[in-house]
């Protein structure tokens, strides 16, 4: 790695969280101005990226002079110390009101606490420094929202970021952070790391704590980082590990570090690429990075997902239903301060009958236990992240095998059947000019190390690279 | 479902849930509800053991 640790300064507008925190550390950068650095980098580009939609300045500065104060007492900083971070805006933090991507939540009291992901990694030493764009409610693909404008793809601002995590993924990409996390009920995580050249990380279904973040789906929700490392998401990941009572799906297990397993060797991994309904709506670019990725781990191997189309639908019936559930009082009483499209697409689910959303949930037990079977005799399964690179901002189609169909439902085909079941997945970046395109490598239940450690062996051969964008704002 | 029984199933559902649905936004909420139950037949179709359970288990306590 070129560690910027060993040079006099250190880029602010893109070192890597690692590469702060060591220089943080070291006493080669104060963490107050890697955080002015950040906020006036936040100031310059978001006008344009519309990235964050709230900024705690006041918050990071004294943060940022605490641990100023604690190294200069020569108190043991965090792996994350003075880490720039943000967070989708659906968890809570203390004195904003909860958005979720909404105009409804702008009435909620702001939040007592912040969301226990926001704790630790500020225990770790990191510093929130804002709150970012996202689809409304979640209920999105694309990075657009009607009440805040479209966050915007970095490498083309004419271009969607991806949803729902939008906001996250023009952060990151943009270099007005290192490290964000989103939030992924059937890619929200995995569709923006892809159309913005970013790695992001989907942990297991519980691993990492929901509480007091805003949910979409109780049953499919899950939370992750987005960042421009392997490095970075296995900092970030292992400092927010744990169990935690305020999450009734957040599992008791035992923290289980990935970053040791950054260097293990994986040649022995038995690797396979989906096939099947994974073959079908790729285009070209998305072909093309995964077989670069399969070429560089030697995956020549085929594996199939038993009925994995069948999973994407079961998804899509449970998401509505639960989803409509969730916003059925707003419904009733606030339906016309939603998105339109979202409300529509909410009261349909409403209406969807209780004895299919069940079928589907049934389903998902009998999928989980074929996929699981998969896995006594694979290890790490590829496949495409999204159809293709970003579509225009605006854009509602896309030709797929020759049939024109909606972006806006189809962007999550690939990361749907993954997250239906709660598999560990790791979004890697192809840099394809000009637009990157992502990869997902996705393993068994409790497995992100096993992910992580195949994402950076094709990091560290080359062949995965969080692209820079050209220019932003002529910068 | 034929083009009527399926607006007057969300005119019925929907007035038992109290949800208002404006005339303007019924081609949509209909379009969606179209999509979804085609997907939930996709999945009911799929034969599964009367015994089969659903993914999510309660657990009454530790």
């Amino acid at each position: 790695m070129a560690d910027v640790a060993s040079d006099a300064r250190v880029d602010l507008t893109w070192a890597s969280a690692s590469e702060i925190a060591s220089a943080v550390a070291a006493g080669r950068a104060s963490a107050a101005e890697v955080i002015d650095a950040a906020l006036s980098r936040v100031a310059a580009l978001n006008p344009t990226l519309n990235a964050f939609t709230a900024v705690v300045a006041e918050r990071a500065r004294a943060k940022a002079c605490a641990l100023d104060e604690a190294r200069a007492k020569d108190q043991r900083l965090g792996p994350l110390a003075g880490v720039p971070f943000a967070v989708k805006n659906l968890f809570d933090v203390a004195g904003l009101p909860t958005l979720a991507g909404s105009k409804i939540n702008h009435d909620r009291a702001p939040a007592a606490r912040d969301a226990t992901l926001v704790e630790r990694l500020e225990a770790a030493g990191a510093v929130l420094v804002g709150a970012l764009n996202m689809g409304e409610y979640a209920y999105d693909f694309t990075g657009e929202n009607v009440h805040d404008g479209p966050s915007r793809n970095p490498h083309d601002t004419t271009r969607m970021t991806g949803g729902s995590s939008g906001g996250s993924g023009a952060a990151v990409a943009g270099g007005l952070v290192p490290v964000a996390l989103g939030s992924d009920t059937n890619g929200s995580i995995r569709v923006p790391a892809s159309l913005c050249g970013l790695f992001g990380l989907k942990p297991t279904y519980g691993r990492l704590s929901r509480a007091r973040s805003f949910p979409f789906v109780g049953s499919l929700d899950h939370v992750g980082p987005l960042a421009r490392t392997t490095r970075d998401l296995a900092l970030s990941y292992d400092a927010m590990q744990g169990h935690d009572l305020d999450d009734p799906v957040c599992a008791r297990r035992p923290v289980e570090p990935a970053l040791p397993a950054l260097g293990r060797e994986i040649k022995r991994l038995r690797i396979a690429v989906a096939g099947g309904y994974f073959h079908r709506g790729v285009l070209p670019e998305s072909r093309a990075a995964l077989e670069r990725v399969a070429q560089a781990l030697g995956a020549s191997r085929e594996i199939e997902l038993p009925e994995a189309g069948r999973a994407r639908a079961a998804a899509f019936v449970i998401t509505t239903a639960e989803g409509a559930s969730v916003h059925l009082e707003r419904l009733r009483t606030r339906a016309n301060d939603f998105d339109p499209a979202v409300r529509d697409r909410l009261l349909s689910g409403a209406l969807v009958p209780a004895v299919l959303v069940q079928r589907a949930q049934k389903f998902r037990r009998w999928y989980r236990a074929r996929v699981l079977e998969l896995f006594g005799d694979v290890d790490v399964i590829l496949a495409p992240a999204t159809p293709g690179p970003a579509p225009l901002i605006g854009q509602q189609t896309f030709v797929l095998d020759g049939v024109e169909t909606p972006v806006r439902a189809n962007l999550g085909i690939f990361t749907q059947p993954i997250s239906f079941i709660g598999l560990p997945v790791v979004a890697v970046p192809m840099p394809l000019d000009p637009m990157p395109v992502g990869v997902q490598i996705i393993a068994a239940p409790w497995r992100e190390d096993m992910a992580l450690a195949v994402a950076h062996s094709l990091e560290q051969a080359g062949v995965v690279r969080s692209p820079k964008p050209r220019t932003v704002n002529g910068e | 479902m034929a083009d009527d029984s399926l607006d007057d199933y969300i005119a019925a559902a929907a007035g038992v849930l109290e949800l208002p649905i404006d005339p303007a936004w019924q081609p949509a909420v209909r379009a969606n509800l179209e999509l979804t139950l085609r997907l939930a037949a996709v999945v009911a179709e799929f034969p599964l053991p009367d015994e089969a359970d659903a993914a999510p288990v309660f657990e009454t306590g530790s």
